[in-house]
């Protein structure tokens, strides 16, 4: 979930969605910084941790290296600031039944390298990301697609009977389709992301050098890696696509500390922050004045519930109710205001804003009502033990809204709550897939796709990837494959709207608060404005001379 | 003296192989498992989990597994790729290295300079004035824990003042090292210099003192070479181990001076499960403790030769 695919807002719906945040600070549309004639060559340098893994299209997940492979790499389709489609590589996606789908390319593009990109460009990189023997960790993005079962077993050890999705066929060098296994209405949303850019024919002779030094298609082309250090990349001058850079190219500077690139941006040495440390926030307002940047993204915090724990499950399944009493005793607005310095807007919905099918206030139970919340859990039959206790790893910053969270349900309701802290987000990990999780645990997901589906399906549905708490519902199952099989886009996003309404009567989840990017940038630069990921969109950004 | 150093090279052996071993182990007996940790909160199927663990040779049992490494480090020189990024781990280490030695340098050069210089400063003045200033500055020192040392520096000299840049540059220049430096030399600096003053001190009132003094010799003479020479041996023991600690323990300077080193990678490392990084780092900085010790004993020969070597 990490570090999803950066998507690309047009200036003026930058606009709408700060005003839609209500809360004023970062202003940059891109356009109105008219003072300062601009540089169109100017290199500009952003705060960057190292990335993780090689910068393959296949593995790279988190958000380190999804902001380079943003620049790198352009997909076929990518999304804007509403979720709705905009075509990049692509000139048309198309489908009648949401089962088959034909992709037409637009002519005339290259790789960096020179070699042109052709449909064969993107169903060869398909059909080696989904290899199991690639080991890629995005492979399962594949799985819509027939074929993939045989490509990718599931199994331990399996070896994979074939090395081509039988779902995808060349039509010529500028189209081919794409069958799948059933009706994915949104699937052309999922096209967005980084799994599924085109490789060119020289990254299969060498895949580990194609990792160190990515040669994509996109707006910006690879030009050093010096790790630990830096990454940089400059403006490719052969781009054919709309997204085209304002700048001359990009240095990702490597921080060992947030607080460490905030002095730096302070004193000149780096121009653009994609977060800021909790010591900050406080004064970052006043330091940066209009530079300060406060915009919501698409993430969510949750606190979601261990359904295999013995707690919730003997002596009788635990009652929704109770978990709803819960909700409703967390005073999510005083929490985000104080413990969270105001980085955090209270969720009232599973789904984030900035996606597909995003309805404010979605669902009641995320209103502080602390005698509401003593009567449901009464009606539910209590919580055993009268103790819960929620997981979370200590190296994340997450011990303080955790202790506040539990003060607040053990002072309206009673019961007694507790922390359990993990030494770090490893150890939390391995407890969550070891099944080792009590009671409760923190939990979040940030966008891969802006559509509503993302924060339903797969969380909720019975053994998706994103549902490590085991909850299963046939119920809910069937209504979640109802919405899936929706004759079109609109009519599955309206599905998983009302799945979201009615999720109250589940609760797989607690829903928290949303995720704010709080950040900034320095005054060479202007037009900095931030995707639905959180991640600054680079071929905006304007540098002064 | 020859058999002294053989016999010292090779009790090296199982010192090494034993630190290895230990870390080895207690890396792996932490919770958490870093092919998991890959994928982070959305984890991946488990054909693929079996093939990345394949890919990197963690599907082996534990003492092959330490046996491989054991032996590709001593044949080939080879330490290993890292679990994450698949980065040969000499390089990682190549890279961290050279800057915290810089570092690590101009923070011994400063404790040694003005640590011992203070020491004999106080030393010669014992119960004076000057002795109790130092005494003050060296509590005062000792007392500030390293990051509030860290910030205040940067505060009044990058922030008030602006004479140097708050942080440590990608490209590591002598100047930018200079605060970071005295940040992490100034916990030693304050004991080489009360380590240095109470040997002096103490060695002024010895027998051999009054007779120097006696014999009529010149000042200089009587403090450079009776007093001075005699005096270092327990300052040399701490700074030789210093050393080692100084090249291994800087995480918390390098956090806030943003500098690329050894202390970060070993945290760093121990976070992500790194095996083999932690081990490729723990085998150097053994061989850095292991020669420093033998250096500093052969050192004290020298300093006494009533000291002798078979």
């Amino acid at each position: 979930m990490r570090g999803a695919k950066s998507a690309k807002w047009v200036a003026g719906a930058i606009v709408v969605a700060l005003a839609a945040t209500a809360c004023g600070g970062g202003k940059s549309d891109g356009g109105s910084d008219a003072k300062g004639a601009v540089d169109p060559n100017g290199i500009f340098s952003i705060e960057l941790g190292e990335p993780e893994k090689p910068l393959l299209t296949g593995d790279t997940m988190e958000s380190n290296g999804s902001a380079v492979m943003a620049g790198l790499f352009s997909t076929l389709v990518d999304y804007k600031a509403d979720g709705s489609l905009e075509m990049i590589n692509a000139e048309s996606v198309t489908t009648t039944d949401s089962k088959t789908w034909t992709v037409k390319l637009k002519p005339g593009w290259t790789f960096h390298d020179g070699t042109p990109v052709t449909s064969k460009s993107f169903v060869d990189a398909w059909n080696w990301n989904a290899n199991v023997k690639n080991a890629q960790g995005l492979a399962s993005w594949f799985a819509d697609i027939k074929g993939f079962d045989k490509v990718h077993p599931e199994a331990e050890g399996a070896k994979p009977t074939s090395d081509k999705l039988d779902g995808l066929k060349i039509v010529d060098d500028n189209t081919f389709t794409i069958e799948l296994n059933t009706a994915v209405p949104y699937f052309a949303h999922k096209l967005a992301y980084i799994v599924f850019a085109p490789l060119p024919e020289s990254f299969y002779k060498d895949p580990k050098a194609g990792g160190e030094k990515p040669v994509g298609n996109g707006p910006y082309k690879f030009k050093s890696w010096d790790h630990k250090k830096q990454i940089e990349i400059t403006r490719f001058d052969g781009y054919k696509g709309p997204n085209k850079a304002k700048n001359g190219g990009v240095l990702f500077k490597n921080y060992t500390t947030l607080e460490a690139a905030y002095e730096d941006l302070k004193s000149g040495n780096v121009d653009v922050l994609r977060q800021l440390a909790p010591k900050d926030l406080p004064v970052y307002r006043q330091d940066l004045g209009d530079r300060a940047v406060d915009q919501a993204y698409s993430a969510i915090q949750t606190i979601a519930v261990a359904f295999y724990a013995d707690q919730w499950k003997k002596p009788k399944q635990v009652d929704p109710k109770v978990i709803q009493g819960l909700s409703m005793a967390i005073d999510r607005a005083t929490i985000t205001k104080t413990v969270l310095n105001g980085t955090r807007e209270p969720a009232t919905g599973w789904v984030a804003k900035g996606v597909l099918g995003y309805q404010p206030n979605a669902v009641d139970v995320t209103k502080f009502d602390p005698a509401k919340a003593k009567e449901l859990i009464k009606a539910g039959g209590g919580v055993p033990n009268n103790k819960i206790s929620i997981q979370y790893n200590a190296d994340g910053g997450h011990k303080e809204w955790v202790e506040a969270v539990c003060n607040s349900i053990t002072q309206s309701t009673g019961v007694q709550c507790v922390g359990d802290g993990k030494p770090d987000f490893q150890a939390d990990l391995t407890a969550r897939k070891t099944k080792q999780v009590k009671s409760l645990y923190r939990s979040g997901w940030v966008l891969d796709y802006p559509v509503n589906a993302n924060f339903i399906s797969d969380l909720f549905r019975t053994g998706a990837g994103g549902n490590q708490g085991d909850f299963s519902n046939k119920e809910l199952d069937a209504k979640i494959a109802k919405a899936d099989s929706a004759k079109t886009l609109d009519e599955s996003v309206k599905a998983y709207q009302a799945i979201e309404k009615d999720l109250v009567n589940y609760m797989p989840s607690i829903p928290l608060w949303y995720y704010k990017v709080n950040a900034g940038y320095s005054e060479k630069v202007s037009g900095v404005a931030y995707g639905q990921d959180g991640d600054p969109i680079l071929t905006g950004v304007e540098v002064k001379k | 003296m020859g058999r002294y150093v053989a016999r010292r090279l090779l009790q090296m052996i199982p010192v090494f192989l034993g630190t290895t071993l230990l870390i080895f182990l207690m890396v792996h007996s932490l919770p958490g498992d870093p092919v998991l940790a890959m994928f982070g909160d959305k984890g991946a199927d488990p054909a693929t989990l079996a093939a990345k663990r394949h890919e990197l040779g963690l599907d082996k049992s534990l003492p092959e597994q330490y046996f491989a490494y054991m032996r590709d480090m001593i044949l080939h020189f080879d330490f290993g790729t890292q679990i994450r990024n698949g980065r040969p781990v000499t390089e990682v280490l190549g890279e961290a290295f050279p800057v915290t030695l810089q570092l690590a340098f101009l923070a011994f050069t400063f404790e040694l300079l003005f640590g011992i210089g203070l020491g004999i400063i106080a030393g010669l003045r014992a119960g004076r004035l000057a002795d109790n200033a130092i005494l003050i500055f060296t509590l005062l020192i000792i007392s500030i824990p390293v990051f509030v040392l860290g910030f205040l520096i940067k505060m009044q000299f990058a922030f008030n003042l602006g004479w140097i840049a708050p942080n440590v540059s990608t490209e590591v220049n002598w100047d930018e090292l200079i605060a970071p430096a005295i940040v992490l030399g100034g916990l030693s600096l304050a004991y080489v210099a009360r380590l240095t003053r109470t040997t002096m001190a103490e060695n002024l009132r010895a027998d051999y003192m009054r007779t120097a003094i006696a014999k009529g010799l010149p000042k200089r003479r009587i403090i450079g070479v009776h007093l001075m020479r005699n005096s270092m041996i327990p300052v040399v023991t701490f700074l030789g181990t210093d050393i080692g600690a100084l090249m291994g323990g800087a995480v918390v300077t390098e956090k806030i001076f943003n500098i690329k080193g050894v202390g970060g990678l070993i945290a760093e490392s121990i976070s992500r499960r790194e095996g083999t990084t932690l081990v490729g780092l723990v085998t150097i900085l053994v061989i850095v403790y292991l020669v420093t010790s033998l250096l500093i004993d052969l050192l004290y020969a020298v300093l006494d030769p009533r000291i002798r070597y078979a």
